[in-house]
């Protein structure tokens, strides 16, 4: 299936997890850490959970310096 | 004033909040956050960068600084509540500062999608610190809505052009009736003093920190300053006038005639 991922098109497993594509972007223990999947907020205990389906749009936010 | 701010019940020591923007590196920010004495720091949300070193985070939790995230670079309410809900996971608060930006240019807030945004905010358990423009009668509708302060521009974003109207900045610190915390256009610690020294509970401060010669050194200036003008706000300034009021006594001038003189 294909997926968006901050805004870059990618092919993933079928059923693929949030916290799995957590895993492919993020090197540290997940602080600071938020995901939306077509514009709603996943809850980090929903990541397991909660499986892609094709054309799904996801943004894995990170913290930064701002403001 | 005695020398604690308390917003929404969390009492802070230190009246002046840390932007976190603009630093060129952890190193720096760390120093300047210890210089700056602030408890409560501003932090943002991006797309996560697998390349990035180290977190922010970890710089924080050093340092024993607590997070205030912002909703930075939203245009609508909408793409501010997502952010603000994000940023709830993300930091594991509810503590947020809005900010919806209505033109990319002078970074001024759209008053209708703020105030829409800070509503449903607050209707979701968030405590909200809305970016406002220094616009007395928004920072009532804000309040009105429930946000837990109000922080209004002095000036544009990292403009550095100081308080450009004190006039409403006086008027919505008399009248409002949760903190007020000056939030933009600072460019030097005199700027800082003058807000607390005009009634606002606190100061809100990154650019003029963050992109100084040396930060860290305007961090313990900006400190200073906010320190002195709650000084000064306490100790009551003079009234002006329009003329001279002499300090010296004229009761036993002394009067030098001499015979013969014209």
């Amino acid at each position: 299936m294909h997926v968006t991922i901050n805004g870059e098109r990618r092919q993933l497993p079928p059923d693929t997890t949030v916290a799995r594509v957590v895993e492919l972007l993020d090197r540290t223990d997940g602080r600071g850490v938020a995901v939306a999947v077509d514009a709603r907020v996943v809850p980090r205990s929903a990541w397991t959970t909660t499986r892609l389906t094709d054309g799904a749009s996801v943004e894995v936010l990170g913290a930064i310096q701002g403001g | 004033m005695n020398g604690l701010l308390t917003i929404a019940g969390r009492t802070l020591r230190s009246r002046l909040i840390l932007g976190t923007g603009g630093f060129d590196n952890h190193e720096v920010l760390a120093e300047a956050l210890a210089a700056s004495g602030a408890e409560l720091c501003t932090v943002a949300l991006r797309r996560l960068d697998p390349g990035a070193r180290g977190s922010i985070l970890d710089v924080l939790t050093d340092t024993g600084v607590e997070v205030l995230p912002n909703t930075a670079g939203c245009f609508t309410a909408r793409d501010a509540v997502i952010t603000a809900q994000l940023a709830r996971e993300a930091f594991q608060t509810d503590w947020i500062k809005l900010e919806v930006i209505g033109d990319d240019r002078t970074l001024l807030p759209d008053a209708v999608e703020l105030v829409a945004a800070a509503e449903q905010l607050v209707d979701d358990g968030f405590v909200v610190l809305p970016y406002t423009t220094d616009d007395p009668v928004l920072a009532r509708r804000l309040e009105d809505v429930g946000c837990a302060a109000v922080m209004p521009l002095g000036s544009p974003i990292g403009s550095g052009m100081g308080i450009r109207n004190p006039y409403n900045i006086s008027i919505m610190a008399e009248r409002a009736g949760v903190p007020v915390v000056l939030d933009a256009g600072v460019g030097t610690a005199s700027d800082a003093a003058l807000a607390i020294e005009l009634g606002c509970d606190a100061v809100l401060c990154a650019s003029a920190i963050s992109r100084a010669e040396n930060p860290v050194a305007m961090a313990s200036a900006i400190r200073m300053a906010v320190e002195a003008g709650a000084l000064a706000r306490a100790a009551g300034r003079i009234p002006r006038r329009h003329y001279a009021q002499a300090s010296t006594p004229e009761e036993g001038i002394p009067v030098f005639d001499a015979p013969g003189a014209s």
